[in-house]
């Protein structure tokens, strides 16, 4: 199953994916598909269940039924090798969620060396790039508290490279910064876009994602209400409901 | 040393105020003798329990109930009961069930009865350990749990690296409280015959006759002990402050 994924296939496949938290019924059939290189966003209004189908890719939350596959990886399999699939997969959270206790230095070592056991010098070269790479060279011995929203999401973001993904998840990673340090985050992350890597980004930067995406989904109670090219979506939306919301968050 | 010797000698001769440990080396021996033996159980007692309580906290966070059930009765069960019956329990009750060796032509019980004090010290204070990690563990926040999941950490992994750093940080100050007590109670071990502080100043109060003085004495030592204990945690608390970071 899992090796015969070839890179001309979709590197993410979501085939009617339904996730119910007891009788509430979160997503409602969702398919997509992602190539790799790709960037999509998912946009749509709060509580459509973004974030759901965001952690449902990478195993956080197991689904109800449907399909997803990473790199030819069932995630819904109950044999899944969880370690295997978020090595392929990186995930950035709204809230950032370094690690407290360890410099930004560490937080960006600390996973390839706990969970790939690779060594401690080459791991270290390695993030200290990465740093220098989200524009935080000189602040690797700073602790989290002591670093701004826009810095500790750079942080997260190095974090995640560290483990050398094929693919970046992206959780309304703006969504809690300041207006200034939001620009920060999004330069780092179109240059991962324009560096190759495939990209999930959920998110309220619609100027963003009609710049940096090759595919634009819009979700609304659970379900993908329309998609297209950020050309046609933002300026040609067919949907009522996509329409109503662009014309509340442009 | 001499001086201090003499001086001793005089305060007895001189107002009848007798502490004998400190001018008859016989005395001071027995004193030394019964010191190291409680900083034996303090430390391994100290040790041991920090370690049952952590893995403690760990099962008692495990989704299976297979591991927290076991946890949740021995915690119960260590809490709800005094520490001296509990010591009893396993020296004159589990003690005399085990089998005998046979060591140097002798029989010998398996465990000796320091070996079952601190067992039993161990257990008990890991019990309180067990809870107070707990809550330490509670404050940790899922997110930052779930990122160490999308990292790729398994639960262990998890618990050992970002878990319980954080855990302790929140759990340092009950945790004190319990260390000084856990210390306080290897006195119990008296009454197993373990020769540690109480039982060597208890001999010696019995034979030279001086009780009042030797309470003092060993008030002194128990005051001296515990603050070196307090003084090492707040050194541990301050090397592990993060800076920056809001508790
Ligand atoms: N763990 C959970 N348990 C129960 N309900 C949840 C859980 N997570 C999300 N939900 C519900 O699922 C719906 C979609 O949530 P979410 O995926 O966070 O939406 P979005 O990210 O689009 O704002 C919401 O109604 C939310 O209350
Ligand atoms: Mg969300």
């Amino acid at each position: 199953m899992a090796t015969s994924w070839t890179p001309d296939q979709p590197i993410v496949q979501c085939v009617d994916v339904r996730k119910s938290f007891g009788a509430l019924e979160v997503l409602k059939g969702i398919s997509l598909s992602v190539r790799k290189g790709e960037v999509i966003c998912i946009i749509g209004p709060s509580g459509s269940g973004k974030s759901t189908l965001i952690r449902c890719i990478n195993a956080l939350q197991p689904i109800s039924s449907g399909s997803i596959q990473i790199e030819g990886i069932e995630v819904s399999d109950p044999r899944l090798d969880k370690l295997a699939l978020r090595r392929k997969v990186g995930m950035v959270f709204q809230q950032y969620n370094l690690f407290p206790h360890k410099t930004a230095l560490q937080n960006v070592m600390m996973a390839p060396i706990h969970v790939l056991g690779q060594k401690r010098a080459e791991v270290e070269a390695r993030a200290r790039a990465l740093l220098a790479k989200v524009r935080l060279a000189g602040k690797e011995d700073t602790y989290p508290g002591e670093l701004s929203g826009g810095q500790q999401q750079r942080v997260a973001i190095a974090r995640s490279l560290a483990m050398r993904p094929d693919i970046m998840l992206f959780d309304e990673v703006t969504a809690a910064l300041d207006p200034e340090t939001v620009k920060e985050v999004l330069v780092t992350i179109r240059e991962l876009a324009e560096d190759g890597m495939t990209c999930i980004l959920v998110t309220h930067e619609m100027n963003f994602a009609r710049e940096v995406a090759d595919h634009v989904y819009f979700t609304d109670r659970g379900v993908i209400v329309e998609h297209g090219p950020p050309a046609t979506l933002f300026t040609a939306a067919k949907d009522e409901r996509t329409q109503q919301f662009l014309s509340q968050v442009l | 040393m001499q001086a201090i010797g003499d001086w001793f000698q005089r305060l007895y001769e001189t107002t009848g105020l007798n502490f004998s440990v400190f001018y008859d080396a016989y005395d001071w021996g027995r004193y030394v003798g019964g010191l190291k033996m409680t900083l034996l159980l303090s430390i391994t007692t100290i040790v041991l329990s920090l370690i049952i309580g952590a893995v403690g906290a760990l099962m008692q966070g495990s989704p299976s109930m297979l591991l927290r059930l076991p946890v949740n009765a021995f915690v119960v069960v260590f809490r709800n009961t005094p520490p001296l019956v509990q010591l009893f329990f396993f020296y004159f009750g589990l003690g005399t069930m085990l089998p005998a060796v046979e060591a140097a032509g002798m029989r010998v019980p398996l465990l000796s009865n320091v070996q079952w004090a601190i067992i039993s010290l161990s257990l008990f204070a890991a019990a309180f350990n067990v809870e107070i990690f707990r809550s330490g563990i509670e404050a940790v926040p899922r997110t930052t749990i779930e990122a160490a999941e999308a990292l790729g950490y398994t639960r262990l992994k998890a618990y050992v690296h970002i878990v319980l750093p954080l855990a302790i940080r929140v759990c340092l100050p009950a945790l004190n409280n319990n260390l000084v007590n856990l210390l306080k109670t290897t006195t119990l071990a008296y009454a197993i015959a373990v020769p540690e502080t109480l039982y060597a100043v208890k001999q010696i109060w019995s034979e030279s006759q001086n009780v009042f003085e030797m309470m003092v004495v060993l008030l002194a030592t128990y005051g001296i002990l515990v603050g070196i204990l307090v003084w090492l945690m707040h050194r541990w608390e301050r090397a592990m402050h993060i800076p920056g970071y809001a508790r």
